[in-house]
């Protein structure tokens, strides 16, 4: 990828202006599995628990990220879904070595991150940037957002386009040349956040770990943002691994789906076969918690509800992380074995022991885990439904 | 379903609420709203930040501080306007008739006092319960809020619980006193998808069993969408929609709401499926004065919406204040 390709592409799109541009189903790039970017073999991240007050002494380990296996192939995205704590964040960080892993290892485009050091580490990191969370945080507020944009390139001595970088900058992310003088509290959060995601491409990487990139925005922001990821994806070939809590954006967005419990990755699989046909219990469950904005669905699915909390990660069950709380759970083998990540289908791995049984439906769930639907599928006549397309699918509203 | 006969329990005429400050301009964040709600009813206000959502929900608690506010309009709670009551008189419908759930609970609970402390401080106040009834009177709360061992619980302090936990109880010392009322501001959204579930489940079940009103103020049109009977759309301080659930998912006619479903993306929506963003943000206002304060952003403005702020008039069950909605669902080509 070039600055002259990426300039002309830019100019091209603000033609058409950042956000005006109709959306259109999206042509989905063609990715080689075999073109794998980024490895990351059994990794770990455990955090010491420490007491007293001269002496610090080790007392126990948060286990935030506990044998993790994740293939990124290069130009796709994958997304880590979770709950908060199930060290989704911390894998992210400890990618870009931003937290040292306890073990284990993470292959870049074959170079071992994990045992760089100095200069070699630095010339991987330029390669690989991060988007935050909180776009309010992760800026200065007394930096320029010209400032912003220029220091990354000038910490890694990159000279070369240096009076058109911040215009072309902007102009990717949809924002006018004149912000280039202003602070962030003069922009709005969406905004804030595409001037964090014009920092994180600055350096022209080919990774990019998005944490939470889109939730603290508000609702009819999400989307614009969602967009730009895709739109700079598609014209700068970048990968992504976007972590999220919220299942919705994370299945619009990626490739390919793990999702992860109490620091261990529980199903892997491409966005649409997890979606339709999840295998593990908590897969089933975190999706059958999301409201979906449609109370036709939602009055008629059944629904499975988690009893209890997630277990603390310094103290995590034995056998099955998840058997505490499963509806699915089984005597013995769950409470003493912990699953190891098998492939069932194709592309599709869980960590379950019965993942085919409950699969097929030979093991119920638990009959309190299970909400009814509030009414039978039929709905009431009064209702107009049938050929309304805005309730099925998601269509143009009428008149946009 | 609530009876169109009877008096509505809670009757808000032409709210508005302005903040004032010296030497700045006034804001003003509530602007003319009117709703009801009736016993058994679930009530959603959908709104983005900075639509005037919480702000109605603390000027009808009488929750917003007395100076540099200006609260007017009428709030009718069973026959009394809230808004002119004494407030002794206040206190005692607060937490007795009219609870209210916050959206954080950390810090909506004290962190230095036990839990058992705050529930019952509340049964005591409203219910004159003492010592060990009161103690009684808490555990059992707690254990219908679905926390187990309350016994151990109430002994200990907010830090100790869960998030999950900690809403529940706030829960639980909400419905203390069997409000005829309960005002929920975003209850779940500082809580993780499966303890989400959980809570709303549990709204669910309490109106359904206690048959009191739920007014449910949040962003996301999912949780509306499986919970609500009526939704009132709120935008820049004003209900530019409202409607039957079923009716304003299926058939949203204002842009601002028809934005906002097509901009989130469905976890059932197929693969691909592009999502089309309201361009702007929030923060784009025109001033109600001047106009439509949608208008800015909307794909379908038309030559009025900049120039006099288009009425909320009502056909049926559905209100709407736009001079150029969308069309109507039977017309649209599939």
């Amino acid at each position: 990828m070039s600055a002259t390709e990426g300039s002309a592409a830019a100019a091209d799109a603000q033609a058409a202006g950042p956000v005006s541009a109709p959306p259109q189903q999206r042509q989905r790039r063609t990715i080689s599995a075999e073109d794998t970017l980024l490895s990351v073999r059994g990794l770990q991240v455990h955090f010491p628990i420490k007491s007293g007050v001269f002496v610090d002494r080790v007392v126990g380990w948060v286990k935030a990220v506990d044998g993790v296996d994740l293939d990124v192939p290069r130009g796709s995205t994958v997304g880590l879904v979770g709950e908060s704590g199930c060290g989704k964040t911390t894998l992210g960080r400890s990618i870009l070595r931003l937290v040292e892993p306890t073990a284990g290892t993470v292959t870049f485009d074959g170079i071992d991150v994990a045992s760089l050091e100095g200069e070699d580490l630095r010339q991987v990191r330029r390669r690989m940037q991060m988007i935050f969370q909180d776009p309010m945080a992760s800026l200065d507020p007394r930096q320029s957002v010209e400032s912003v944009l220029t220091e990354p390139r000038r910490a890694h001595g990159i000279k070369r386009d240096q009076a058109t970088t911040v215009p072309r900058l902007l102009d990717l992310v949809g924002l006018p040349a004149s912000a280039a003088n202003r602070y962030p509290h003069e922009f709005s959060g969406g905004q804030r956040q595409r001037v964090g995601i014009a920092r994180a491409i600055a350096l022209e990487p080919e990774l990019i770990i998005a944490d939470e990139p889109v939730s603290a925005l508000d609702v009819s922001i999400q989307a614009q943002v969602v967009n730009l990821l895709e739109e700079l994806q598609d014209r700068l070939g970048l990968t992504y691994v976007v972590i999220a809590h919220d299942l919705a954006v994370v299945r619009h967005i990626a490739d390919v789906v793990a999702v992860m419990y109490l620091g261990g990755v529980v199903e892997q699989a491409p966005s649409d076969a997890l979606y339709t046909a999840p295998y593990h219990p908590y897969t089933k469950a975190l999706m059958s918690a999301v409201p979906i904005p449609d109370p036709v669905v939602e009055d008629t699915r059944e629904r499975i509800l988690l009893e209890g909390d997630l277990p603390s990660p310094a103290n995590p069950p034995p056998g099955c992380r998840f058997h505490t709380r499963c509806p699915y759970r089984q005597p013995t083998r769950c409470d003493d074995e912990r699953p190891a990540l098998r492939e069932i289908v194709p592309g599709h791995t869980v960590a379950c022991h019965w993942a085919e049984q409950i699969h097929a439906g030979e093991i119920a769930p638990r009959a309190s885990a299970i909400v009814e639907a509030v009414i039978d599928a039929e709905p009431p006549p009064s209702v107009p439904i049938a050929g309304d397309s805005t309730t099925t699918t998601l269509g143009p509203p009428p008149g946009i | 379903m609530p009876d169109p006969a009877a008096g509505h329990l809670l009757d808000v005429r032409d709210l508005s609420v302005v903040f004032t400050r010296k030497g700045r301009r006034d804001v003003r964040a509530v602007d003319g709203v009117s709703f009801t709600v009736d016993a058994g009813e679930t009530m959603g206000l959908v709104g983005e930040s900075g639509s005037g959502k919480s702000v109605t929900s603390l000027a009808v608690m009488g929750l917003l501080p007395k100076r540099g506010v200006q609260v007017g309009g009428e709030v009718h709670f069973d026959g009394d306007d809230l808004l002119t009551l004494p407030p002794e008189r206040m206190r005692d419908i607060r937490g007795q008739d009219i609870a209210m759930v916050f959206q954080d609970p950390m810090s909506s609970l004290n962190p230095v006092v036990p839990i058992g402390r705050q529930v019952t401080e509340v049964l005591e106040r409203h219910q004159a319960l003492k010592g060990g009834a009161a103690q009684a009177a808490a555990g059992d709360l707690l254990n219908r809020v679905g926390i187990p061992d309350p016994t151990r619980r109430l002994k200990e302090y907010p830090h100790q619980l869960s998030g999950g936990m900690r809403q529940r109880a706030l829960i639980a010392m909400a419905l203390a006193c069997r409000p005829r009322l309960l005002i929920a501001d975003e209850p779940t959204t500082a809580l993780d998808v499966t303890i989400q579930a959980q809570i709303l489940e549990l709204l669910k079940e309490l109106v359904r069993d206690s048959g009191a009103a739920l007014v449910m103020i949040t962003h996301d049109l999912g949780v509306i969408a499986g919970l609500c009977d009526t939704v009132h759309v709120m935008y820049g301080g004003r209900v530019v929609e409202s409607a039957e659930r079923r009716e304003l998912f299926a058939d949203p006619r204002h842009p601002y709401t028809g934005g906002l479903l097509a901009s989130v993306p469905r976890l059932d929506a197929p693969r691909g499926a592009p999502l089309h963003p309201i361009p702007g943000s929030p923060t784009d206002l025109l001033p109600w004065a001047h106009g439509c304060a949608f208008a800015p952003r909307c794909p379908n403005r038309v030559e009025p919406c900049t120039e006099s702020p288009p009425a909320l008039e009502s056909t049926g069950e559905r209100q709407l204040r736009c001079y150029n909605p969308l069309a109507a669902a039977e017309e649209v080509p599939a």
